[in-house]
């Protein structure tokens, strides 16, 4: 499904990115780790199509079609979604309008008919439902004044509502209690299945207790330098990062 | 003389022969009080003559192109069923006055508030009918010592609108003027005069919508007054759609007694060049004054606000919130002034002024005035200055809405704040129409 080969970006004169090569196929899960500063939300944002970096190198195909060349709306209708690790606040949007503009532009782009005001309220409820959202939430402007948990569980709902073929969470679990971590896990787990794939991005293991990784990456200075079973998430939880960071020192 | 003075002077003597001509052919009308005071201020127009750029109050808003145009400001006509249904709100209910190049038509107009509620009359028919009403009101308020066009109105305006509220009245149908310029066939000027006075705890909403039909230039030299008795409760809307070659120059002037409530909304659509002076005194204790305004121009027109408020007495609050989004070569003013007197203690006064400038060609002037003799007061002020939320901007495009759209609905939700302080719901809808297709465009 999505096939990334010798990525490499930069922001400004600094290279972050510096040979990324990754393989995603539908149904599967992948963890990406990493301590900070190492590359990982900077390739979310890549993939998603955010204009701040400069693509150096590298490929990037979804379903065999060129990713790097289509605009953040496109990427989008084929597909592609991120979770924001910090999403944005925009007032006087309506959470409802936004997402039912943004679910009929995606079915304007399929060729398909726009849903009614009915339809769409059904579909709402339905998804609603899925990540346990308070109605009055989505009837206040975007993510204005919501607490960093409701936001994380507005990003999941729209993810629901948006139903992407590959989930891209960006340190979904920063700033979650555990109560709001389990609720979001739930939501990303009802939407598993072996048509759709999820990229989850993050720091500590304590996410992947919830969401169980099919593989695990470690990202370190802009390269995967180590790839294993989930096992080797809680080898990191374990162990930290400085026995791969010695590894990698050893190596290059 | 530089020869860029040479337009200014031009029109000035042209207008203050226009003025002693005129004069001459009156009977006894020319000793009345009313034109004693015309005279005044024309003569004070004549001394303080149009404004150049050197002018501290005018250093952004050139009218050089304004005074190069020679405009017919007598100009009479009518509107025929085309032209009048094209200008339609649709389901607005209310006293909507018509007004042709600045003259009052009644058989266009309809009142529908009874007079037990709303005394109302053209200006024109005012000063035969009431000249002590007249001359108890008109020009004690709207300065025309240092201002070269309210002077200017003053001395020529001959119709417009005047709006009395008894005390303990409660208007329940807004009143809406419409003043069209007819520039399909000749350039076309126009100075309506407006005189609002809301009697003791009385509430009013009133309208001032300009447009111009055609494509020849049009000049609007508008002076509105509004008097608020003691509990008063004003409304007072400014919608402006102009032309592309039309000229704008504008200033509601409002006194505050005690407890009283004004609220504005000042909503510039188009118009080639638009001066709005908002002066609002605060004359009494309590008063509240709320001031909104929108200005959205593109192309290479140009919008400017001048706001004052005047805390002239203690315990009073304003609050101001203007929004602009400016495209193309575009060129925006915002100047407001609060005074607060010596005598105004516990004054709380706020002042904030927005901008989304979306083209390096388009630029925006803001400069907030504060002069605080009292020392117990809270006032505050801010202005910004920038380009669309990049990160916004990303967001929503991250959810599949193309970038176009994308704009769109962040520029519509920043014009919304102030859209939504406008209280009549069809003028609202019909505006958000329009804002819309503006932004969208």
């Amino acid at each position: 499904m999505l096939s990334i080969s010798n990525l490499q970006a930069s922001i400004g004169d600094k290279q972050i990115l510096k040979g990324i090569n990754l393989e995603v196929n539908s149904g599967e899960v992948h963890a990406i780790m990493g301590p900070n500063g190492s590359g990982k939300s900077t390739l979310a944002s890549v993939l998603a199509g955010r204009e701040d970096y400069e693509i150096t190198n590298g490929s990037v195909r979804f379903d065999g079609k060129d990713l790097l060349e289509m605009a953040p709306e496109e990427r989008a209708a084929q597909g592609i979604f991120l979770a924001f690790q910090y999403p944005v606040e925009i007032p006087g949007v309506s959470t409802t309008n936004f997402l039912r503009t943004a679910l009929n532009e995606i079915r304007k782009y399929r060729g398909q008919d726009p849903l009614d005001a009915v339809q769409f309220l059904k579909l709402m409820k339905e998804k609603m439902k899925l990540v346990n959202i308070d109605q009055t939430l989505l009837s206040r402007a975007l993510n204005e004044g919501f607490s960093g948990g409701e936001k994380k569980r507005n990003e999941i709902f729209q993810m629901a509502m948006l139903e992407p073929r590959l989930a891209i969470l960006d340190e979904t679990d920063s700033g979650l209690d555990i109560d709001a971590l389990r609720i979001v896990a739930e939501g990303v787990n009802k939407l598993r299945s072996p048509e759709r794939a999820t990229i989850v991005v993050t720091h500590y293991q304590r996410l992947l207790d919830y969401i169980v990784p099919d593989f695990v990456h470690v990202l370190y200075k802009g390269r995967i330098v180590k790839s294993g079973p989930k096992e080797l998430a809680l080898e990191l939880e374990e162990k930290g990062y400085d026995w791969i960071k010695a590894e990698v020192e050893e190596t290059f | 003389m530089t020869p860029s003075n040479q337009s200014y002077n031009d029109l000035k003597n042209w207008l203050v022969t226009a003025f002693r001509e005129a004069e001459e052919r009156m009977n006894g009308e020319s000793k009345t009080p009313l034109h004693q005071l015309r005279r005044q201020a024309l003569q004070q127009f004549d001394r303080l003559g149009f404004p150049t750029v050197k002018h501290e109050e005018w250093k952004y808003s050139n009218v050089s192109g304004l005074t190069k145009e020679v405009f017919d400001f007598n100009a009479d006509g009518t509107l025929e069923a085309d032209a009048l249904e094209e200008l339609q709100i649709p389901n607005l209910e209310g006293n909507i006055l018509y007004f042709v190049n600045g003259n009052y038509h009644p058989e266009l107009s309809r009142i529908v508030s009874p007079a037990s509620q709303l005394q109302i009359v053209s200006f024109a028919e005012a000063v035969k009918t009431d000249p002590e009403l007249v001359n108890s009101y008109f020009a004690r308020y709207a300065d025309y010592q240092d201002n070269a066009f309210t002077a200017l109105n003053t001395a020529f305006a001959n119709d417009g609108v005047v709006v009395r509220v008894p005390d303990n009245i409660t208007v329940d149908t807004p009143i809406i003027l419409r003043y069209i310029n007819d520039a399909r066939e000749k350039n076309v000027a126009a100075q309506p005069r407006n005189l609002i006075v809301a009697g003791r705890n009385s509430e009013v909403i009133v309208a001032e919508s300009f447009r111009t039909l055609g494509e020849r230039a049009s000049f609007v030299n508008t002076v509105t007054e509004v008097v608020l008795a003691q509990n008063a409760r004003v409304q007072h809307y400014k919608v402006q759609n102009d032309s592309d070659k039309s000229y704008h120059i504008g200033t509601t002037q409002v006194n505050q007694a005690d407890n009283s409530h004004f609220y504005s909304v000042t909503v510039t659509l188009n118009g080639s060049f638009v001066r709005n002076n908002l002066n609002i005194v605060l004359d009494g204790q309590h008063c509240e004054a709320f001031m909104y305004g929108l200005y959205l121009p593109d192309s290479r027109q140009h919008v400017d606000n001048h706001t004052l408020v005047d805390h002239a007495k203690p315990n009073s609050y304003s609050n101001e919130l203007y929004k602009g989004i400016l495209k193309d070569r575009s060129t925006g003013v915002f100047n407001g002034k609060i005074f607060v007197r010596p005598d105004a203690q516990k004054t709380n006064a706020y002042q904030s002024c927005k901008n989304v400038v979306l083209s390096p060609d388009a630029s925006m002037n803001t400069k907030p005035q504060l002069e605080i003799f009292a020392d117990d007061v809270k006032c505050s002020h801010g202005t910004t200055t920038g380009k669309l939320d990049e990160e916004a901007l990303f967001y929503l495009r991250s959810r599949g809405i193309p970038k176009a759209e994308a704009q769109s609905l962040l520029m519509y939700a920043f014009a919304g704040d102030v859209l939504s302080q406008l209280r009549i719901g069809p003028i609202k809808d019909y505006l958000e129409r329009i804002v819309v297709e503006k932004l969208s465009k």
